[in-house]
């Protein structure tokens, strides 16, 4: 079988054999649990809740006027203890709800049973029932985001300007960063939640076609649901080549359509919409049961943790937690990482809560997570072979180091997704993208003067 | 608690492919030529190579520790612009050449420019044609092989240590057994003449992804079809001379050749024109080393030129059209 895929890229060792083979285990949430009020891109949230009152499980206790925003939920009943700073997964501070679990998992009056019968006949008749406004609000209420990282609030994606049409929704199951297998284990387990929650987005955005896109790292997962989709006319499987960041929107988009998003558009330009496939079952519960995004599959991994698995793991517990439910460090860990080696954020303490971009957190003992010295640029080319975005990589270092914001436009640095390939391919172990970073602020910056 | 966690930027992995790491290979890809000039010309090579390529690393060395730069000779890559310029002489060449050669390409070539990934020409070539400019004589002295002047003091009529392309130029014959020139058996210079050896580290190269095919076999495609249509026999341009050593191992430097794709094809088809040229039109027998030289200077040009090709591009400019 020919494989789909993009130009460019990296084929990392992908480690994922400690995990995918782990079926999920429920991880069962402790005294206290943390609840971020910012945890997608966008507007934060302001409380909805004061110390002291009782919550119950899936109620909302944090929202925002602003369209570009998702609500927050308690993930479990109790009451709140206090509202203030705490550490964030995602760098720096942010205000968190702290609430005091009763270990009664009392739900939200709102939340009903799930009574959808998960075969592809009533999961169509109930699809066709809904209205597409109807999902979207569900959506919205329910504060989905994307779960594959990036936390980009569901509902307004499925919200696409007028002016664009959706003709097919690209389901992201590429999961292709190392070490990750917590979509890989949801694709084994709840396949027809997915396929429902994939249905749902394509009845809210009219969209005629649904692609699953999977990497052929997955083989179990790609037979599963190539027999499932001989029940579902309208979706079709995609199987991807395994290589990093073969994941990323516009290098999947590229992939499975030939289509490519211009550059800083959004995939809604070219006609599609593309989320992460464990959203979909998200989606199923919310639509279905009111359930809004309090739970999702976490890896745990990396060659510190002694049984790495996948959990199941409330929104909200410590990351510090979830590696004593995996029996704690084989030996003190250097590094934590919240995502995956390639894109995932460093923490600075195991303090910090799980959120719902939280896909995995892995633990690494090995001085080769972090960087060595780095050496002058040899002009390899490596690379500029790798960049999925086709840019110049060692060129764009250089010139963000130099700050020349004219050369950098020139050679589109704001194209750059910072996907890390080029630095994780140079020989001489530069800090490619760290640079790149530095130089998209400085562009930004000029820009926002050159607007005043 | 946890002592002190490391907070860096992403990526969290790197490739353990580093500078020294390709080196090596490129090191070990030499070795069967290394053979090979110890096969055809004798011992007298290793000690040229080994002079050569103590030279290099040590004036390398000594420059850093002047300067009290970063000391980066473990990279290794001094240690291959020593091999490569000792790969470039005659056997012949006094071992004091060796030592002026390393020198030159280390310190004029290489340090005066900043270093490695400074430099604009390949340093062991740029040294190779300063030699060949100062003692002209002692770079063109060829010796036959073991096996000629073996086969000589057996009876056999010819013996003479002029190269394939020298008797080319000098008579306009072509008087060599493919099989020899294919293997190695010819005079010139003694990392030059086995096309087998540098063949067996080119495979090397390529299956550890050192290099990619496209240079070495563009360039080499490009002489046999300019030969031919100059009316010249194309494979002996290909299997005489430094051709082959030029296009697997000086060509494909990464630091004097473009970056792209794109920029590397243009590269490579220009590399085997001027070889040709030079070898048909110019006073000089061999045209390689010179059209490496003059493609590294064009090489940041090309670079310029081919820097456009980011994604989203094509959409784009579609959209322009309609
Ligand atoms: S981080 Fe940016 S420059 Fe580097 S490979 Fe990815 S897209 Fe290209
Ligand atoms: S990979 Fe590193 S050394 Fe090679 S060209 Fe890119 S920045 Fe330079």
């Amino acid at each position: 079988m020919k494989f789909k895929t993009f130009k460019g890229g990296i084929h990392p060792n992908d480690k994922k054999e400690l995990t995918n083979k782990v079926p999920v285990t429920k991880h069962i949430p402790l005294d206290e649990i943390i609840i971020p009020l910012r945890q997608h891109i966008g507007a934060p949230c302001d409380p909805l809740v004061n110390v002291g009152d009782y919550v119950y499980m899936g109620q909302k206790i944090g929202e925002s006027q602003s369209f570009v925003s998702a609500p927050v939920h308690s993930s479990v009943s109790g009451t709140v203890s206090a509202i203030k700073s705490h550490p964030h997964p995602g760098g720096g501070e942010a205000m968190c709800v702290f609430i005091k679990n009763d270990y009664e998992d009392k739900l939200d009056p709102s939340i009903k049973p799930f009574s959808l019968e998960l075969n592809p006949k009533s999961i169509k008749d109930y699809v066709d029932s809904l209205d597409s406004a109807d999902i979207v609000h569900k959506v919205k209420e329910s504060g989905i985001t994307g779960m594959g990282g990036a936390a980009f609030p569901l509902h307004v994606k499925l919200s696409p300007p007028s002016d664009c049409k959706i003709d097919t929704v690209l389901i992201n199951g590429a999961e292709c960063e190392p070490y990750l297998t917590s979509d890989h284990r949801a694709m084994l387990e709840r396949p027809q939640l997915i396929f429902a929650g994939a249905l749902l987005v394509a009845k809210a955005v009219n969209a005629e076609k649904i692609i699953i896109a999977i990497e052929s790292n997955k083989p179990d997962a790609i037979e599963l649901f190539e027999e499932m989709a001989k029940d579902y006319p309208e979706i079709t499987i995609g199987v991807l080549k395994t290589k990093y960041p073969q994941g990323s929107e516009k290098q999947l988009i590229q992939a499975v359509t030939k289509r490519q998003v211009p550059s800083g558009g959004l995939p809604a330009n070219v006609g599609l919409l593309v989320t992460n496939i464990d959203t979909c079952s998200a989606v199923t519960r919310a639509v279905v049961m009111n359930m809004p995004l309090i739970e999702r599959n976490v890896t745990v991994s990396g060659d510190a943790v002694k049984s790495p698995k996948n959990l199941l793991v409330r929104v909200g517990v410590t990351f510090q937690q979830l590696f004593d439910a995996c029996d704690g460090f084989i030996e003190e860990p250097k590094k934590i990482v919240m995502g995956g080696p390639m894109m995932g954020i460093a923490q600075s303490t195991t303090e910090v809560p799980v959120i719902k971009g939280t896909s995995g957190i892995l633990a690494f003992t090995k001085p080769e997570t972090y960087g060595k010295e780095e050496g002058t640029c040899i002009k390899c080319g490596k690379c500029v072979d790798v960049c999925p975005m086709r840019l110049m990589p060692n060129a764009l270092s250089i010139f963000s180091r130099m700050e020349k914001v004219e050369k950098l436009n020139d050679y589109h640095v704001m194209d750059c997704m910072e996907c890390g390939s080029c630095t994780y391919i140079c020989p001489q172990r530069r800090f490619i993208v760290q640079h790149i970073k530095h130089g998209k602020s400085v562009v930004k910056n000029s820009q926002q003067k050159g607007n005043k | 608690m946890m002592e002190k966690l490391i907070v860096s930027y992403a990526p969290h992995i790197r490739t353990h492919r580093t500078t020294q790491r390709l080196m090596l290979d490129v090191i070990i890809a030499l070795i069967p030529s290394l053979i090979a000039s110890i096969v055809f010309f004798g011992i007298k090579s290793l000690f040229l190579v080994l002079t050569t390529v103590a030279s290099c690393v040590l004036f390398e060395f000594a420059w850093q520790k002047i300067f009290k730069n970063d000391i980066t000779v473990c990279d290794l890559s001094a240690v291959v612009t020593g091999i490569l310029l000792a790969f470039n002489m005659p056997v012949s060449a006094p071992l004091w050449m060796g030592v002026v050669g390393g020198a030159f390409a280390i310190i004029i070539v290489k340090m005066c420019f900043g270093g490695l990934g400074n430099n604009f020409v390949n340093p062991a070539l740029a040294a190779r044609a300063f030699l060949l400019l100062s003692w002209p004589v002692n770079m063109t002295k060829w010796t036959p092989t073991v096996f000629v002047s073996k086969a000589a003091q057996g009876g056999a009529d010819v013996i003479t240590g002029a190269t394939p392309l020298g008797v080319l130029k000098e008579t306009g014959k072509i008087s060599f057994d493919y099989m020899d020139m294919f293997l190695g058996n010819i005079s010139g210079c003694i990392g030059e003449v086995s096309t087998l050896a540098i063949v067996i580290g080119f495979i090397y190269l390529l299956v550890k992804k050192v290099i990619t095919w496209h240079v070495p076999v563009i360039y080499v495609a490009s002489v046999f079809i300019f030969a031919e249509l100059m009316g010249e026999n194309g494979l002996f341009y290909i299997l005489s001379g430094g051709l082959m050593l030029g296009a697997v191992f000086m060509a494909t430097d990464y630091v004097t050749s473009p970056m792209s794709l794109k920029g590397n094809i243009i590269y490579a088809f220009c590399l085997g024109l001027l070889t040709v040229v030079i070898r048909k039109f110019g006073a000089l027998p061999e045209g390689v080393s010179y059209s490496i030289l003059l493609m590294n200077i064009v090489t940041p040009l090309i670079d310029n030129v081919t820097k456009n090709r980011y994604y989203g591009k094509a959409k784009k400019s579609k959209e322009a059209k309609q």
